[in-house]
């Protein structure tokens, strides 16, 4: 068995001429929280889109806990056990946030295609929706329709839709853009909670939140990772430094 | 994060799983299927003319053709051309087996069963048709569809051993066994059979809806990436549900075939598509029994108003176009809304602008009407004679008086409603939103 959970080997993105995601090596160990961050542009959704599945790799291979799943589709590796968020609430809209989680958990709890049983009378389905409900703290708002949710809710949703399958990967997009200071605090806190046990890879801008949360830190730069460590180590980085956190620091300042 | 300033608006409730299983008041939907039984076997003793019991019948087959297209439309979010072919395929599967069993080597169905010989023909299509039209989602969806009718429909009159040719082909219901004792040379029983199977499909399709398929149709209609997301093929969401529609589409078609006692070419048709997909959206896709409705309306405009005016197709592309721009929820969004108002009595306070804006519309709709239908008569029957019958008057068209009367009428009517409009949009809107904050959702 292989000592990753996800391993990202030499793997090319191109779209046309213009190359994203040039050779980036990743190696992610089981339990492990790595945050990754770069500057605009650097490629870091479509790092995401690719493990994922919403792109094919141009080249390279993509491996999830030894498996290889760089030609899969996206359906076929969330059953593998990957799930995602997205930078851009991705949610079912017209439907409620009970039915948004019921969805969600239909596939990991066997019931696949079932059109001969009574989606009410599926207990397992309803326990495991309305403990999601219970961690994601929207037990109140479980009738409301998703897409009239308020923005916080609405992300607090899109984790709780990408965790309910139980899939031992996470990746979340940007989970905290756009959210207050406290509303970011109980994201924080949120995900957390969420990924105890479980392998997390998040893309973040919220350097508070990368440090906070993150055992690791891989720094993308024009598709490349050019350095994979602790935060500290990270910070200390000359080079991360020159191409992310001085420039962006200079900026600020 | 989920302190927020909404959550403390909510009721205190907490979610237990009786509550969170039952979406709807239990009471109200049991009375809703009972009135529905009910109407089904009242029908027939209030309208008891053999014309009459022929129009329940047609109604009956529009409710299973249209609830089943909304399988599609409402709940899947694919928008077909190409129905048609599903029921019409059914319905000469039935017509062939039926017609088989007088021969030597025949096959012997209860003419009762036939509708399972055009479900199962159905499906049978679903899995072969389907698989190609549901490769692809949205417009291209639409389009497959679209070039697989006109495939269907030029088949059909190529083969006319199988189709009839332009003529169709004729059945005689009354020639099968007795099926529990009941033969179907009278309406009367067509009637019941078709009154059974529409109970039958009407319940199955509801049941449909509940089931994880059926939800993740939903979910593949709102947002089909992210159903990709949560280890869902939504290639196989919309194909399985295809193929679950034309079963019912096929039944749909058996039944019509049984009634009619033939089908042509132009069950497979494109027209009969865009037929059912008219009817489906002005009864409501939004709502399970919103096709319900659309079937009592399109039977109303093709078979009762098409007896009546020549300018019956007119009339309901006028009334389609004022329903996407006015009601895009359809028939049932407005009876939804009214029936919210009126359970928690807030219609009182609507009431006044509602009757100015209905009488507005009725009196502007009068001038349209005697407007179309002088100009019908002018163009098409004046060779014998400019005067006609309108409302109980004779007019003559050939002088202004009738035109100005009229074109008086659609200026008072669509000065009123013009000038109603904004003050009713406020005052409905206001008292909707104060009922239910959701009110603008869909609820399938």
């Amino acid at each position: 068995m292989s000592p990753y959970a996800l391993e990202l080997k030499d793997v090319y993105k191109s779209f046309g001429k213009s190359e994203i995601i040039r050779g980036a090596q990743l190696q992610v160990a089981r339990g492990e929280r790595l945050a990754i961050i770069g500057p605009n542009g650097a490629g870091k959704s479509t790092l995401f889109n690719l493990i994922s599945g919403r792109f094919p790799t141009s080249s390279g291979d993509i491996l999830l806990e030894g498996q290889s799943i760089a030609r899969l589709r996206p359906f076929e590796i969330n059953r593998l056990g990957l799930s995602r968020s997205f930078q851009i609430t991705n949610i079912f809209h017209q439907l409620s946030v009970y039915e948004n989680l019921r969805c969600a958990v239909l596939w990991s709890l066997g019931y696949r295609y079932s059109f001969w049983q009574r989606l009410n009378g599926l207990r397992d389905v309803h326990e495991k929706a309305q403990a999601v409900l219970e961690q994601i703290g929207l037990q109140r708002r479980w009738q409301a329709v998703a897409g009239l949710l308020s923005y916080a809710e609405q992300r607090a949703l899109e984790i709780g839709i990408t965790i309910a399958g139980g899939a031992n990967v996470i990746l979340l997009d940007e989970p905290t853009a756009g959210m207050s200071r406290s509303e970011s605090d109980a994201a924080v806190e949120l995900i957390r909670n969420v990924t105890v046990g479980k392998t997390l890879l998040i893309v973040e801008h919220d350097m508070g939140v990368v440090f906070g949360l993150a055992d690791r830190v891989a720094v993308l730069v024009y598709g490349e990772v050019i350095a994979c460590d602790t935060p500290a180590n990270i910070r200390a980085n000359p080079a991360v430094r020159d191409a992310y956190l001085g420039s962006h620091a200079a900026e600020e300042g | 994060m989920s302190a927020t300033s909404n959550a403390t608006a909510e009721s205190d409730m907490q979610p237990t799983s009786r509550a969170m299983m039952a979406r709807t008041p239990a009471l109200g939907r049991w009375l809703a299927w009972v009135a529905f039984v009910l109407m089904l076997l009242v029908a027939p003793l209030v309208f008891r003319s053999g014309s009459s019991l022929s129009l329940l019948s047609q109604v009956g087959t529009l409710m299973i053709f249209s609830l089943s297209y909304n399988m599609l439309l409402g709940q899947a979010g694919m928008l077909s051309f190409g129905h048609a072919v599903y029921s019409g395929l059914g319905g000469f599967a039935a017509v062939h087996v039926m017609n088989s069993a007088t021969a030597a080597v025949g096959i012997s169905i209860p003419v009762g069963l036939i509708p399972l010989v055009g479900g199962c023909t159905g499906i049978f299509f679903g899995l072969v048709l389907g698989y190609v039209t549901t490769k692809r989602s949205g417009t291209t969806f639409s389009m497959i569809t679209l070039g697989v009718v006109e495939l269907v429909f030029a088949c059909s009159l190529m083969f006319p051993g199988l189709f009839g040719g332009e003529g169709g082909i004729t059945t005689n219901r009354a020639t099968g066994k007795a099926f529990w004792g009941i033969d179907f040379a009278q309406q009367i029983a067509v009637y019941y059979l078709i009154a059974v199977w529409l109970l039958i499909c009407t319940v199955a399709m509801y049941a449909f809806m509940h089931t994880p398929l059926g939800r993740m149709a939903n979910a593949v209609r709102d947002n089909p990436e992210r159903a990709e997301f949560v280890g869902y093929d939504t290639r196989w969401v919309r194909y399985l549900t295809l193929t679950v529609s034309a079963f019912f589409a096929g039944i749909a078609g058996a039944l019509s075939a049984i009634n009619f006692e033939i089908v042509s070419s132009e069950a497979v048709s494109l027209s009969s598509s865009g037929a059912v997909l008219l009817f489906t959206f002005i009864g409501g896709s939004g709502f399970f029994f919103g096709p319900l409705i659309g079937a009592v309306i399109g039977v109303f405009f093709t078979v009762i108003l098409s007896t009546v005016t020549k300018a019956w197709q007119l009339y309901l592309g006028v009334f389609f176009i004022a329903m996407v721009m006015f009601a895009p929820g359809g028939i049932a969004s407005i009876v939804m809304a009214h029936g919210r108002l009126l359970r928690q009595l807030k219609f009182g306070r609507v009431l006044p602008v509602w009757l100015a804006v209905c009488i507005s519309s009725l009196i502007a709709l009068t001038g349209c009407v005697m407007v179309v239908e002088m100009a019908y008569h002018h163009m098409l029957q004046s060779a014998s004679g400019t005067t006609m019958a309108l409302l109980g008057v004779a007019i003559d068209t050939a002088r202004p008086q009738g035109w100005l009367m009229a074109g008086a009428l659609l200026l008072i009517g669509g000065a009123g409603f013009a000038y109603l409009k904004n003050p009713f949009c406020r005052v409905w809107d206001q008292a909707q939103a104060e009922v239910d904050p959701q009110a603008g959702a869909l609820k399938i």
